[in-house]
Parts: C-alpha cells; structure tokens; sequence
C-alpha cells in the first residue's frame, strides 16, 4: 500500500508546488520600500530646468509618483487612466520622467494632456534606482507621513486604481486624513 | 596558403568576449576584481536571467554606473550588496541569504540528495538480498 500513497502523495505535493508557483509572475519584483519612508528627491522639471520639484513640495499630502518615459509602451497605455484620475481630483500625481529627452516628454504632455502637478526629470535615472524602480510604468503611492503605501508595476487601470489606491488612500495606511 | 592561415585567424577571434560594459577600467586592479565580482552577483531586474555584468539593458548600465561609483566612494562589498536589497530587494542577489525564510530554498538540494540516497539504498539492499539469476533476468522482476 505504501508503495503507491509515497509517489501518489510526492505528485501531489508537486502539483501543488507548480499549481501556486506558476501562476506567479516573476517580472513582478515586490519592492522593499513598502512601509518605509521614501526617497527623498529634488529635480528639475520636464517644463523648465530652472524650476524645481522634489518630495519635500508634497511633505503632510498623500500623493502618488508615476515613473514613466516616451520610450514606454504601458506608458502611453495608461495615459487616458491617468488623466481621468486627475479629473478626480482626490490626489495629486507627481511625474518622474524616466532616462528619457526633455523635448519630447514635453510634447507628449503637450499633445495628450498633462494629467501631473509636477513632472520631476531624471535623464541619469538616478532618483529612479533609489526608488528601486526597475520598468516603466511604475505607480507609487506615499501618504501625507511620506510612507511608501503601495506600488504598482505594469499600466495603471480604473479597476486598479478603484481597487488598490482609493481604499488606501482613504483609510490611508497611517494617513491623518 | 599565407591568406588561408590568415582567414583562419581571423575566424579564431573570439568575438563573444568582447565586453557588454563600455566604462574604462578601475586603476587599482583589487577594486576591478571587486567591481567584476559584484557585477555577476547583481541580478538585472529587466532581463532576469542576467546579471548586470551580462547585461546591455539601460537599468544595468545605470546600475553598474552606481556600483563604480559606491566602489570609487570606498563603500565595502555588504555596504554596496546593502545600497542595492534597500532598493530592490533580495531579488536582485544572484544568492539570497540564508534566513528563515529561504532555509527550504538553500536546504533542499541536501534534503533531497538525503531523500534520494535513501531510497537508492533501500532498493539495492531489496535487490541484493535477491538470488543472483532472478535478479539478472528482467522477466521476473517484481520488486
């Protein structure tokens, strides 16, 4: 009997193993910045180099940093869901404009719309490795404490939005809101 | 047979060493055996089954610009492998550390070599304690 319930029970625990680990995603990297304070930055703006932005403007306000590029597919994928986030109105979205051309992030702005109250740009993608970003589109969400909530890896949508960054920005982690 | 020799020659260029990293060398040799080391212990997180020495994608350029740069700063090996798990996590380690949580990772490949010598040896003692010509003769192996 033995025989049979020893390689019948190893099948199953490596149907198991397979079942949970291949429907993982292994381009998803879980970041190690959740629950920490984030990286602190200061840059120049897309729109004007003298002009600067950095997370100390957005010290004491939940606010959300999207990592993005021109040279990014997902980028211009989420741009619509970007903008109608921005018509809601509930937090502010910071840019960080990613290794890409000051010229030609400002006529992607110019041309779909600007859905940022600021877009911060890191040519050298220096700010970027703090902030563990590894592929655009990347969306963080930091509370008024400036905690690192959440983040989101891949283009943002409505139904991600609705269901991962409203209750969080409501209930707000340890947001004082 | 001058130009034969030469075209042989030529083939036996080793084209494949010719280095994704474009940055000059460090002067001091021990910090470019460091640099070369840490390089292949860094995982590209774009490309993932490559590390950041193996690697042209922009991430692992920028990535080994700040592991020059932290080495050129006197930072020590844990100081940079830590610069870069507070950004990316364990996953950027070609070998994560032995924690609580990947003791089954690092402990399998014993427990299972464990688990396998266990069951060759019972097997070849059921086998020996077999007689010899039954054995032998794969028509009347029941066991």
């Amino acid at each position: 009997m033995l025989r049979y319930l020893v390689p019948a029970a190893v099948f199953v625990v490596l149907v198991a193993f397979f079942w949970v680990g291949l429907q993982r995603d292994p381009r998803i990297v879980p970041s190690p910045l959740i629950g920490k304070p984030a990286p602190a930055f200061e840059l120049p703006t897309v729109e004007d180099p003298a002009h600067k932005v950095g997370t100390a403007d957005f010290a004491g306000r939940t606010y959300v940093l999207n990592v993005w590029g021109t040279w990014c597919g997902g980028c211009r994928e989420e741009h619509d869901t970007l903008l109608e986030i921005k018509r809601q109105n509930l937090v502010p979205i910071v840019g960080l404009n990613w290794k890409d051309d000051r010229d030609l992030a400002r006529r992607w702005l110019d041309q779909l719309g600007d859905p940022y109250v600021a877009t911060a740009f890191d040519p050298e993608g220096r700010v970027a490795i703090d902030w563990g970003v590894y592929g655009a589109p990347e969306t963080f969400l930091v509370n008024a404490r400036g905690v690192v909530l959440f983040k989101h890896i891949a283009p943002l949508t409505m139904d991600v939005w609705n269901r991962e960054f409203v209750p969080r920005i409501k209930s707000g982690g340890e947001n004082p809101s | 047979v001058t130009s034969r020799i030469i075209v042989l020659l030529c083939a036996l260029i080793p084209s494949f060493a010719w280095g994704i990293d474009t940055e000059p060398a460090f002067d001091d040799p021990t910090l470019q055996a460091r640099y070369e080391h840490l390089t292949n212990e860094l995982r590209c997180l774009v490309c993932q089954n490559q590390s950041i020495a193996d690697s042209n994608a922009g991430l692992a350029a920028d990535l080994r610009r700040e592991l020059r740069e932290l080495l050129a700063a006197g930072k020590s090996d844990a100081e940079v492998l830590k610069f870069m798990t507070d950004r990316y996590g364990d996953f950027v380690l070609y070998r994560p550390p032995v924690v609580p949580r990947t003791w089954l990772l690092w402990g399998a490949p014993a427990i299972l070599l464990i688990l396998g010598l266990g069951a060759a040896v019972r097997v070849i003692r059921r086998r020996s304690r077999l007689p010899i010509d039954e054995a032998s003769d794969p028509e009347s192996d029941a066991a």
